[in-house]
């Protein structure tokens, strides 16, 4: 027997526990505080995809518990559709189970190691068994499985299993014991949970931390995510190996016919080219395909032409959802700007089709002097670890913040200010920068995409800067018509002994703007917002105003409350005021309500927005008239020369 | 009166604010650019004045709008002074405007810089109005004789060398005609010192007698009634002027208001500079020539220094050599820095060498 046969046979032997514990880096429990986060998030995961592949609204349950010393419960329990009893020990108790090859599709299950992992790491550092109910909707009782695996022969060893009375109708709840340390802060499980639900706003997730503290991320709409759907694999996204399986497992008996079924955007033509290209027959046996085949045919790929890959299967979170994402979990920092997120039209890289998806918030308490926050998310699964080494970080770098109103020093870098910025690539394959799978590999096709729609976001940034600026300048104005200019107009009539002249005319001019404010009042628990709508122009107007107030519910208004925003429909005579109001309960941490106008010149309106319909076209616009405005604003106004003369006349 | 003409024209102001609201035009006043870039030499007075450049306060802007209100309050208080037979302190009226609401001064330079500016709308000086500045203290010591009109009305005459005390003459903040009028003269010259030390240094070495000069104590920079009478002398008796300064920008610019105007008070030159006015110095050759003991310059001497490169007044020969050799040693001297030499050394030597180079003596 040969030096490697020998070697191969002994490889084999290396139980599947002897290999965990020389991978545990590459699976992710590297540390304890890490390894609590990655089991909590492999559960998590799967109950968020088992939910959703189910079409039910998920409503999860985490809870760690500390056992003793180094030594955690995990628990997480969801209302997915539960798991037949035979497959229970299966998906839990067998590495790798579940994992179909060439399944090419936007998933949460991609990046993980999946389930059983959790359940191997805990047996092997606390010894305990996992235990999983779960029930289906069809069967009376649940069934509760302890069990271990066998790490010889990697298969579930199922201790007890025991049918149950469980009030829930349906669902899964495991519970494993780890070796784990607990933190708060930066890479937590809190923080892991906090963002999860950032980019599941269809999601409710309830936390119990090991003190006791609860927290519930609340569903911010019941709106499920569209399924995503499966393609097959693009020729020019496929590796060598993936080939190789793929070929293996096809049902098709000849080349061509296996590139046409088991490939996406292969017609019976070009599988003739390919085949022609690579130097093989077409009628081959795709089974019997060697390494050497299988790399000719990966170079064939590459000389024909052929359609990108549909991108119509890829599930973005969406503008609307991430927007409403942030300010559900992100609300209680009271930002005071939410930009309008950015979902990039879907590209492609080397055959995997993906989309990048961008938010931003900035203000209120988010700290000024640190470097902004970022959320990076891969397929709606946050990114904790390397953010150093991530796409998303080097595209942020990229963009020169400095001209959108952020610190950063040479116009690269991570900016400083008060702002968090969220990234979703999403894609039927995430390029990850290694089995870890903690950070995006720097694709210079993803990266563009995302430098794209971060300077669409800083534009909008700058332009709200522009805006507030600008209504600080106007609430100098505002000061000035109101008091200092009736003043003059009564001393001078008693001057030259004449009646005060009307000012309406003469306010007009000054300040022509559509000056919309809201004032907060607290009141038994209730937040009531006054809207005041001022008209400084010289003409009557008629439009429609939108309040879309960041968190509670409305009780009361003037206007017309809409499913999650208020309506006006606004008629104001000329230098005249109009007071509307609405009441909200549950808004205890209110920031600023965003308001939108439509049927009326947005560049005379200080306080509210276009209309987000047509935000994307006109935004380059306005900014561009908003700063031949500041233009003239100057004036005759001369700058004295700082060094003038100082002269002590008296 | 003029009092009674600059009221008529502040009047004036208050109709066109009115007229302007009644037909709904924003009002606003126009005025000339107080700037040094707005600046242009006058060869009828040899002085420099403002130019035609023209800025707009207008109520729509928080500074327009206050200046507007302002005048008017002002324009009532000067009413009523005229009516009372009264005047007033700059400083008075800051106090005064306490009880204007939201017309009030958050500064004194609030009011002084609205005072100056009423003048340049109006063409009036702001004694016109009824206000005045405070007595500054600046001094004279030499044979010159004068008649002040003191506070009740009777002539006085003061010579200022025998009939003063050590702290000399104290110029008045009126030194109109009216006022003061220079009754006889003995001295060849008229010397302003800028600083005290200096000027005690003079009269104790006696230099007033022994060069036959009219020592002016300007008090840095010099108050309006300091260079007006500086201009008199000038102009009525005859007498050269010379300025003696430190050696820095900022007294550079001591000796450019009273030669050339002063970049403030450009609109009332013609009264207040005295164009044949020299230096003595300290220059920045003196510095090297008698190598005296110097300080570095700072950051705002040097751009001081700088915007003089660019200041038309400053656009002569001596004064580009200067200027340019001052930024170029990076240093900058003290006038009683000559005592390095003894205490003689100013009067004996350098003020001689000085005034004999600028042919002053012979």
């Amino acid at each position: 027997m040969g030096i490697a046969h020998r070697m191969a046979k002994k490889q084999r032997e290396i139980s599947v526990a002897e290999f965990f514990e020389k991978n545990k880096q590459i699976l992710g429990f590297d540390s304890l505080t890490k390894a609590l986060v990655v089991s909590v998030k492999e559960a998590v995961d799967n109950a968020l995809d088992a939910c959703e592949e189910a079409g039910i609204l998920p409503d999860i349950y985490v809870e760690i518990e500390n056992v003793a010393k180094d030594e955690y419960r995990i628990i997480v329990e969801d209302n997915g559709p539960g798991i037949v009893r035979k497959n229970i020990p299966l998906v839990f108790g067998k590495l790798l189970y579940g994992s179909r090859f060439h399944a090419i599709r936007q998933s949460r299950g991609q990046q993980g190691i999946g389930i059983s992992a959790v359940v191997l790491y805990g047996q092997l550092t606390t010894g305990k068994p996992t235990r999983i109910i779960s029930k289906i909707k069809e069967e009376e009782v649940a069934y509760e499985v302890l069990l271990t695996i066998d790490t010889k022969k990697n298969a579930p060893r199922v201790i007890k299993e025991i049918p149950r009375l469980w009030d829930r109708e349906q669902g899964t709840r495991i519970e494993v014991t780890i070796r784990a340390r607990y933190v708060r802060g930066k890479q937590s499980v809190y923080e892991y949970l906090q963002q999860t639900a950032i980019v599941n706003p269809h999601a409710q997730i309830t936390f119990i931390e090991p003190d006791g503290k609860k927290t519930i991320f609340k569903r911010a709409t019941d709106k499920l995510p569209p399924p995503t759907r499966e393609i097959k694999p693009h020729p020019h996204g496929i590796e060598l190996g993936e080939l190789l399986n793929m070929a293996r497992h096809t049902k098709a008996y000849r080349l061509t016919s296996f590139l046409t079924t088991e490939f996406s955007r292969v017609s019976p033509k070009i599988a003739e080219e390919i085949s022609k290209k690579a130097y093989l027959y077409g009628d081959m046996r795709p089974q019997e395909m060697g390494i050497g085949e299988a790399k000719r045919l990966l170079e064939a790929f590459k000389k024909v032409k052929l359609m990108a890959p549909p991108t119509d299967c890829l599930s973005p979170i969406g503008e609307t959802l991430i927007k409403k994402g942030l300010k559900n979990v992100l609300g209680s920092l009271r930002p005071s700007f939410y930009a309008q997120p950015v979902t990039r039209a879907p590209k492609v890289y080397s055959g995997n089709p993906f989309i990048v998806e961008v938010g931003l918030v900035y203000g209120g308490d988010i700290p000024k002097d640190q470097p902004v926050r970022i959320l990076r998310f891969a397929n709606r699964v946050p990114l904790l670890y390397q953010q150093g080494a991530d796409v998303i970080t080097k595209a942020i770098s990229n963009v020169d913040w400095r001209r959108y109103g952020l610190e950063q020093r040479g116009g690269q870098g991570v900016p400083v200010g008060p702002a968090i910025i969220l990234v979703h690539v999403a894609s039927t394959r995430v390029p990850f920068t290694s089995e870890a799978k903690e950070a995006i590999a720097d694709v210079p096709e993803i990266r563009e995409e995302i430098e794209l729609a971060l300077k669409a976001l800083g534009r909008q940034l700058r332009l709200y800067n522009v805006k507030k600026e600008r209504k600080s300048k106007l609430s100098e104005k505002f000061f000035l018509v109101t008091k200092i200019l009736p003043e003059i107009a009564r001393k001078s009539a008693e001057i030259v002994e004449k009646p005060v002249p009307p000012l309406e005319p003469v306010i007009s001019k000054i300040m022509n703007v559509v000056w919309i404010d809201e004032e907060i009042v607290k009141e038994d628990g209730r937040t009531k917002v006054n809207v005041r709508v001022a008209n400084y122009t010289s003409k009557a107007l008629h439009f429609t105003l939108y309040g879309d107030y960041p968190i509670g519910n409305i009780v009361e208004t003037d206007g017309m409350a809409e499913e999650d925003y208020i309506r006006w429909d606004v008629d104001i005579a000329p230098v005249s005021y109009r007071n509307l109001y609405f009441i909200l309960e549950d808004a205890e941490k209110y920031g600023e309500t965003n308001y939108y106008v439509d049927g009326i010149n947005p560049n005379i309106v200080i306080g509210a927005e276009p209309l987000p319909g047509d935000w994307n076209i006109k935004l380059s616009e306005i900014e561009e008239i908003l700063e031949d405005e500041e233009e003239n604003e100057e004036e005759e106004e001369e700058l004295i020369d700082e060094f003038e003369e100082v002269i002590d006349d008296e | 009166m003029s009092s009674q003409e600059a009221l008529e024209r502040l009047y004036k102001i208050a109709e066109e604010i009115y007229e302007d609201l009644s037909q709904g035009e924003i009002p606003k006043m126009r005025l000339a650019a107080r700037n040094r870039s707005n600046i242009v030499f006058n060869d009828r007075y040899g002085v420099w004045k403002y130019g035609d450049a023209k800025i707009t306060r207008s109520a729509k802007k928080l500074d327009g709008a206050y200046m507007l209100l302002r005048t008017l309050y002002v324009m009532e208080f000067i009413k009523e002074m005229i009516r009372d037979k009264k005047s007033s302190t700059l400083r008075e009226m800051y106090y005064i405007s306490e009880g204007w609401g939201l017309a009030k001064f958050h500064s004194q330079d609030e009011s002084n810089k609205l005072a100056e500016d009423l003048e340049v709308i109006t063409g009036f000086m702001r004694e016109d109005f009824k206000l005045r500045p405070e007595e500054d203290g600046a001094s004279i010591i030499g044979n010159i004789t004068i008649e002040e009109i003191n506070r009740k009305g009777k002539p006085m005459r003061i010579n200022c060398r025998d009939d003063v005390g050590d702290s000399g003459y104290l110029i008045p903040y009126n030194v109109e005609k009216d006022k003061v009028k220079f009754v006889d003269v003995d001295a060849d010259f008229v010397i302003g010192i800028e600083t005290g030390g200096m000027f005690d240094r003079l009269v104790e070495n006696g230099f007033d007698e022994k060069a036959r000069a009219i020592l002016v104590h300007i008090k840095g920079q010099p108050a309006r009634s300091t260079r007006r009478l500086l201009k008199r002398m000038n102009e009525e008796l005859g007498l050269p002027v010379v300025i003696f300064t430190d050696g820095d920008p900022w007294s550079f610019r001591i000796f450019a208001s009273i030669a050339y105007g002063a970049i403030k008070t450009a609109h009332i030159s013609e009264y207040l500079a005295t164009p044949t006015a020299e230096f003595v110095g300290i220059t920045a050759s003196d510095i090297l020539n008698y190598d005296l003991p110097t300080d570095k310059l700072n950051d705002r001497d040097i751009a001081a220094l700088q915007s003089e490169l660019k200041d038309p007044r400053f656009q002569t020969p001596f004064w580009a050599e200067e200027i340019k050799l001052m930024l170029k040693i990076k240093k900058k001297a003290e006038q009683q820095s000559l005592a390095k030499y003894g205490l003689d050394y100013v009067t004996d030597t350098y003020l001689p060498e000085k005034l004999t180079e600028l042919g002053v003596l012979s």
